[in-house]
């Protein structure tokens, strides 16, 4: 007889909804015939990411207490729950927007990778120590890669996956390197088990922290380690960028918080400092960079590096005010970013070019619905009150007011100043045109392509989100607040 | 509760507005509709007002995000109850001319029109700072695309530097109501305690000396007032300015008595200089437009004066002079419009002599003329003698620049009525016929209600604070937890 150890199946049902449904798509993309191919492949994964989002929902319900399963290999509570949840949803809306994408090929191996990646940051949110954290980022990263490069017969998504794949890879080769030195000096790899075990001084345990850090700074997109951002972006089909943009900022942050926290508590003067340089340096960075971007799905690129200097600034709060602000904010944030790249990507598919400021003129006249989406969309991105971003910069703000860090207040303030720039650049273009328009120019080269209600429907799922998050700001609150009381803070 | 149906009667109505597929009539005419019946709120609960209470009136308050200590926290005193009938008087008016004169887009202009007429009046309505702040933030909004679509030639560069100058102002607000929210624990105005922090309440002064504006936050002022179209206009330089009046006399006094009493110097010179600046500006303008707009931030500048007298004639004058200003600087951009779309173009030297054959045009001109240059009787008199008088007791410095200032009003009020009615030039127009239909409905009653305004300032300046005790009941706020 065989002692089988205890299984928490539940714990694992978010991800292995996921994995199924990116199996069956896999199986679909050489049994299914063609034309079912696409409903066939956005079904699943559909129906995937929602299974995966009501298990994430029930297990956020059941585990009021942190529990460690698999010596340490993750930790079912409620953080790695409530994160489940908004990375499945952010999922499902990437799903609708894929729709009207008019892929050709790869069809099947789209929705596949893409339920897979997934997959990997739903369990890597919960992954408590390093060997799982590394696996699980590596599963996403290498379903992304794929992903970034799928639509081989355009040249800029090879160099955009191709980029990734080199510098991401890099980046995956510093957070081993830190892995290595971190256990080589406590001979730990659970997070928790870290902590107990620290030898404070360590010169390479402090080394391996920093280099921890940096590796998931990378996948953060944080500024001195953005500079893959920009380029994957552009390059990556847009529906992916979306997906990127949206759910990997939420997983890499949400993990970087755990370590952070649960492994390192002694080091936290020395994290949070580094924290908050890298904050700094990517609002400074990622809003001086946006202003001068002429393409939307660079500037929208730019855009993320500044806000993940916003969510780092939760982050180096270190407080438990600062990890709800952090989980409050990415809801809006990611409901605004992925809603953003929807309408990007529809008017890409109707003028089949990118989306520069100028195609986007007089959007907000011709296609009201989206010309508000988008309005809405910039407006909660830059901190306006009426969307849930507002209410997030000054929950982010407050946090780390109360830590003591009233300089990290002006510079958020000022950066969010220096954002208005671009964001309401990109409102100036929806609905003021310069000058006159002599008729017959504005043409839209792939003439008026049918509504795609599914696109709709992921563009207002987005208004619902980034505009409820401002009025009951307080539930999603009490449920962040759960969530980061699950971090020993 | 009827505050807060107040705020929400506008925003519903711009949502219905938005969303219902009519014709351009019947969507301008639904407009309307919505500013009447908010006018008419108004007006029936000043019928159960008791402007001598201590006590907020119509309050509502509800948990939102008490995390932070914010709460949708609503109410009206006396002082709030004038500036929301200013806002809500206007704003018929500007939707009412709007509907006159017809705009394109009827569907988001009027939505946008009355999501600013509900924000306007969340601000004044506010109980709670960060709730101010919201309203606050929210009427850039409407402001921006308005001017930016709607707008003259030159909208995009005005909307530029309007929204650079107040979210330049309104950010560093956002930081000092932050360090000040947190350090008390709470965001609710009636439970804040006082602050004698200088950074703090020099962040809450910039802003609202840029909304103002004082000189020298007022480089978005020309662009802007003369971009818009005639009633966005009419609502910025009439009401959303005193967005500012309401900041200071009600967060800032309050809550900051030590640093308004350290840099209260300050804050009264800029005030004069804003008001002399102001008045010789205007009198140097090519149009009309120019002339009003500069008149206003004179105007203002005499406000801020009353308000940093901090005692009771400076407040009772400033606040029945805001809601007078308001009026006046609403109906003037208003018959700027009218002069505009008839004449082509407001500047001085394409008009001059309009007075003839156009006896209603001229005696709205004259009349909303004399209010300008505040001639004895009329209430801009008795809110400018109240302002120079509270002003005098900190000063009689004060009170000479601006009886200075009167004079320079009355000549700059003086040119721009002759210089629209009598100067005779060789190019002036012929064809066009005196005020008809909607102009004078809509242009009218801003001037009856100063009529009335001026057989009786009372009114106002005894029903702005609780037994007509503004100063005492400032201090009163400095409650505090």
């Amino acid at each position: 007889m065989i002692q089988t150890p205890h299984v928490d199946w539940l714990a694992l049902s978010p991800t292995l909804a996921l994995l199924g449904a990116a199996a069956i798509a896999l199986l679909g993309a050489v049994t299914v015939p063609r034309q079912a191919l696409r409903a066939f492949s956005v079904a699943v994964t559909a129906v995937g990411f929602v299974v995966s989002a009501v298990f994430a929902a029930i297990l956020f319900d059941r585990s009021p207490d942190p529990t460690i399963l698999l010596s340490e290999g993750m930790t079912r509570d409620q953080l790695g729950a409530l994160a489940a949840i908004i990375l499945a949803l952010i999922g499902l809306v990437v799903v609708l927007v894929s729709w009207g994408d008019g892929r050709k090929d790869h069809v099947g191996e789209y929705y596949a990778l893409l339920t897979a990646s997934a997959a990997g940051m739903v369990f890597f949110v919960s992954a408590s120590s390093l060997m799982t954290m590394f696996l699980s980022l590596e599963w996403f990263s290498i379903s992304l890669y794929v992903l970034c490069a799928l639509d081989t017969h355009r040249r800029e998504s090879l160099e955009a996956g191709l980029k990734y794949l080199i510098i991401g890879s890099f980046g995956s080769g510093v957070l081993l390197f830190g892995c290595a030195l971190v256990y080589g000096s406590t001979g730990e790899l659970g997070f928790s088990a870290i902590k107990e075990a620290t030898g404070a001084d360590d010169p390479l345990f402090v080394t391996g922290m920093a280099m921890i850090l940096a590796g998931l700074a990378f996948k953060v997109s944080a500024a001195p380690f953005h500079m893959w951002t920009p380029d994957v972006y552009q390059g990556a089909p847009t529906s992916v960028t979306a997906f990127m943009a949206g759910a990997t900022k939420v997983a890499a942050l949400v993990l970087t918080l755990r370590i952070l926290v649960t492994a390192f508590p002694e080091q936290a003067e020395i994290w949070s400092i580094a924290v908050a340089v890298l904050a700094v340096a990517s609002l400074a960075i990622g809003n001086l960079a946006a202003i001068a971007q002429r393409d939307v799905k660079r500037m929208l690129a730019y855009s993320s590096v500044s806000h993940a200097g916003f969510l780092l600034i939760a982050i180096a709060a270190n407080s438990d005010d600062g990890a709800t602000s952090l989980l409050y904010y990415l809801i809006p944030y990611a409901a605004a970013t992925v809603g953003a790249f929807a309408v990007v990507a529809s008017r890409e598919r109707e003028l089949g070019r990118p989306v520069s400021l100028a195609s986007l003129e007089g959007l907000g006249w011709e296609r009201p619905f989206l010309g508000v989406g988008m309005w809405v969309f910039m407006l909660s991105l830059a901190g306006f009150p009426l969307t849930g971003g507002f209410l997030g910069k000054l929950f982010v703000f407050s946090a780390i007011y109360e830590a003591g860090w009233w300089w990290l207040v002006v510079i958020g303030v000022l950066a969010t100043a220096l954002s208005l720039a671009y964001y309401l650049n990109i409102v100036r273009a929806l609905y003021m045109r310069q000058g006159e328009v002599s008729p017959g120019t504005v043409v839209a080269a792939g003439g008026s392509p049918p509504r795609d209600l599914l696109l709709d429907a992921a563009v207002a799922a987005g208004i619902v989100v980034t505009i409820g998050s401002f009025f009951f700001v307080q539930p999603l609150v009490d449920l962040a607040r759960d969530a980061a009381a699950s971090l020993p803070l | 509760m009827l505050t807060t149906l107040l705020i929400v009667v506008p925003l519903a109505a711009a949502l219905l507005v938005s969303i219902l597929p009519l014709s351009a009539e019947s969507t301008a005419g639904l407009a309307l509709l919505g500013a009447l019946a908010e006018v008419g709120l108004w007006a029936g609960g000043a019928r159960n007002f008791d402007f001598s209470s201590q006590e907020q009136q119509y309050s509502a308050s509800r948990e939102w995000f008490s995390d932070l200590g914010i709460s949708y926290s609503v109410g009206l005193y006396g002082f709030q109850y004038w500036l929301v009938g200013l806002t809500v008087v206007v704003g018929a008016a500007a939707i009412g001319y709007a509907m006159w004169v017809g705009r394109d887009r009827p569907r988001a202009y009027y939505g946008l029109v009355l999501f600013l007429v509900g924000s306007l009046v969340g601000v004044f309505a506010s109980q709670d700072l960060l709730l101010f702040y919201v309203f606050f933030e929210a009427m850039l909004i409407p402001i921006y695309v308005l001017v930016g679509v709607w707008g003259g030639p030159r909208r995009v560069k005005a909307t530029l530097t309007f929204v650079l100058y107040t979210m330049f102002g309104s950010l560093l607000m956002l930081a000092s109501i932050i360090a000040f929210g947190i350090s008390q624990g709470t965001f609710e105005l009636a439970a804040l305690g006082t602050s004698s922090n200088d950074w703090i309440f020099l962040g809450f002064l910039v802003a609202f000396f840029v909304k103002a504006p004082l000189l020298p936050f007022h480089g978005w002022l020309r662009l802007s007032y003369t971009e818009a179209t005639p009633e966005v206009a009419a609502i910025l330089s009439g009401v959303v300015s005193k967005a500012a009046v309401f900041g200071l006399v009600w967060i800032v006094l309050p809550h900051f008595p030590g640093p308004v009493d350290d840099l209260r110097g300050l804050a009264l010179v800029l005030a004069a200089a804003t008001l002399v600046y102001g008045s010789v500006l205007a009198f140097r303008q090519p149009d009309i437009r120019g002339v009003i707009a500069y008149s206003s931030m004179a105007q203002m500048g005499l406000i801020m004066l009353g308000i940093f007298s901090v005692n009771d004639l400076g407040l009772d004058g400033a606040i029945l002079h805001s809601v007078n200003h308001g009026l006046v600087s609403a109906g003037f951009f208003l018959v700027a419009g009218i002069i505009e779309t008839r004449f082509g173009s407001g500047e001085f030297a394409r008009l001059g002599g309009l007075a003839k054959g156009r006896p209603a045009l001229a005696s709205v001109v004259l009349i909303l003329g004399m209010f300008t240059l505040a001639v004895p009787g009329s209430t801009n008199f008795a809110g400018e003698f109240a302002i120079l008088s509270g002003v005098f007791q900190r000063g009689w410095g004060y009170a000479a620049v601006g009886a200075v200032a009167i004079v320079l009003a009355a000549m700059y009020a003086l040119r721009l009525i002759s210089a629209i009615l009598h100067d005779r030039r060789a190019s002036a127009p012929r064809e066009s016929g005196d005020l008809v239909g909607g102009e004078l409905a809509f242009v009218l009653p801003l001037v009856a209600i100063l009529a009335v305004l001026s057989a009786w300032p009372a009114l106002v300046t005894e029903r702005s604070f609780p037994l007509d005790q503004p100063t005492s009941f400032i201090a009163g706020q400095e409650q505090g937890p």
